[in-house]
């Protein structure tokens, strides 16, 4: 890998930027690796990327059966922010942003993280007790939140109609500063070059049909792929909206349904749009890409599915709740909607550990907020498959917490739009 | 936005019906003989199909009755909708598509 620095800088402008060469190999797979990642998207690349960084485990293979990326990395609206009540998810997510906040510079590749804050609107007096709380539970665990008068809020975002005989009037907002944006494109590939110099293989258009097991034991010594068995005794999922599909090959039924999960982009426009805004209530949040695009995520539809799109009023709804906090969008033009795939769990916090198969680990259930997740989750995880034990932080997130009952319910009292 | 036939109503747009998760989840017959797992089963794992799913909707702003459909959830096109309480009808994925 040649390194982005001044020096190389300089010497490909002179040479018209003909030496850079590829970002990251393609190569064949070997016939057995230490480790196995399912899924090619910012989780497993990232854990590829930290086994071999922090673990020194770099005999390590990323399957991916399309192209690294083309998931839910590539289609959802690149919000990052920490300010989720319960405890144990604060630390999750907390984890995550300090390691947005040094990751350029880790992975020797910018992925743009812009920390122009998240915004998250209150419209009503449920909203605002129920933000007050955060900002209060995010104190005692030192992740940055403050409440913003709707003066305050419009300040911070010029944009917002604070019209108090509007349709959704904004009593309110909670702020998280250090929250913001990333260019999801430049995760999946900054890790994956990272990951891959420093050994990785990174195998693309590689789908897992199904794993082979030890008779006796029960555990994992590799996968059926559709370029051939790989051996493996450390196995890790991180397929997304999919998981269910592959585990399913293992024998292993998950509490996931998956849904479609809609975003649409505008046409490019000069900066108007400083911020992230979210507004629960209405179910709708908006940033501006670093293009000029606005960039507005839906809800999820009501029905399990797998189809990639969802149904046109989910989008029509976000667009007239849009309209309505920001009159001036009104004639804004949408240049094109998708859907991608989530993986929703009954108390909407992830599943990050072990499986009842000894050498299988799953990563999933991130349902609608995936994204902002990456870097924590994946040095988590990653600290999974190498010890084979939870780190401290996604101790809590086992697959056996609904037979226990400890569920993380984030789902009644998140500030995300479930 | 999807089309349901109601069993009872016919043909309806989704915006009359909601969404009820699987169909044909019995609940247990003997609750407290269960163990902790078998609940957890019961109440937390569910199929989740890349492909025929036997699912219950409810239409809401219609006749409000429960009924269940059979859906290809890669296309999502029904295959069936049928009564609730009526056996699933025997159909394979592949004579659906």
């Amino acid at each position: 890998m040649r390194r982005f620095n001044l020096a190389n800088l300089l010497t490909e402008a002179v040479r018209g930027h003909e030496g850079w060469g590829r970002q990251w190999r393609s190569p064949e797979p070997k016939k057995s690796y230490d480790v196995v990642v399912v899924g090619g998207g910012g989780h497993g690349l990232g854990t590829a990327h930290y086994l071999a960084e922090v673990h020194g485990i770099t005999n390590v293979a990323v399957l991916e059966k399309g192209w690294i990326g083309g998931g839910n990395t590539g289609r959802n609206t690149t919000i990052i922010r920490s300010n989720y009540l319960y405890d144990e998810s604060a630390h999750l997510y907390e984890h995550a942003v300090k390691l947005w906040e040094g990751l350029s510079r880790d992975l020797n590749y910018n992925v743009m993280y812009s920390q122009r804050g998240v915004m998250m609107l209150a419209h009503n007096v449920h909203d605002v007790q129920v933000f007050k709380r955060h900002v209060y539970a995010n104190r005692l665990n030192g992740v940055d939140n403050e409440w913003l008068t709707p003066e305050q809020a419009q300040a911070y975002c010029p944009p917002l109609s604070i019209d108090p005989r509007a349709r959704y009037p904004v009593l309110g907002a909670a702020l998280q500063r250090r929250g913001g944006t990333a260019r999801h494109d430049a995760v999946a590939w900054g890790y994956a070059r990272a990951a891959d110099a420093r050994g990785v293989d990174i195998i693309q258009n590689c789908e897992v049909t199904g794993f082979r097991r030890d008779p006796a034991t029960g555990a994992v010594t590799g996968v059926e792929t559709t370029r051939g068995f790989i051996g493996a005794t450390r196995v890790g999922v991180a397929a997304a909206g999919h998981t269910s599909v592959i585990m399913e090959r293992a024998g292993v039924r998950m509490p996931l349904q998956s849904f479609p999960l809609q975003a649409l982009v505008s046409e490019p426009v000069k900066p108007v749009f400083p911020c992230v805004v979210m507004s629960n209530a209405v179910h709708a949040y908006i940033s501006q890409s670093d293009k000029g695009e606005l960039v507005i995520g839906a809800g999820t539809d009501q029905y399990a599915s797998y189809s990639q799109q969802g149904g046109l009023q989910i989008t029509t709804h976000t667009l007239d709740a849009i309209c309505e906090i920001f009159p001036r969008f009104s004639r804004m033009r949408m240049l094109r909607n998708w859907g991608g795939i989530v993986d929703v769990t009954p108390d909407r916090s992830p599943i990050i550990g072990k499986t009842p198969v000894p050498g299988l680990y799953v990563n999933c259930g991130w349902g609608t907020g995936g994204f902002k997740a990456t870097p924590g989750s994946a040095h988590v995880f990653a600290h999974t498959l190498a010890t084979g034990e939870p780190h401290p932080i996604n101790a809590p997130f086992t697959l056996d917490r609904f037979r226990t009952g400890r569920l993380i319910d984030e789902a009644a009292a998140a500030a995300v739009a479930h | 936005m999807l089309l349901i036939t109601c069993p009872h109503c016919g043909p309806r747009p989704e915006l009359e019906f909601r969404w009820g998760g699987e169909a044909h989840v019995a609940r247990p017959a003997d609750p407290s003989a269960l163990d902790d797992r078998a609940w957890s089963e019961f109440l937390f794992v569910r199929n989740n199909p890349k492909g025929l799913f036997a699912e219950r909707w409810n239409h809401a702003h219609g006749c409000q009755r429960w009924f269940n459909a059979l859906r290809d959830t890669h296309s999502d096109k029904f295959v069936a909708t049928y009564p609730a309480g009526a056996p699933r009808p025997d159909i394979a994925a592949e004579d659906a598509r």
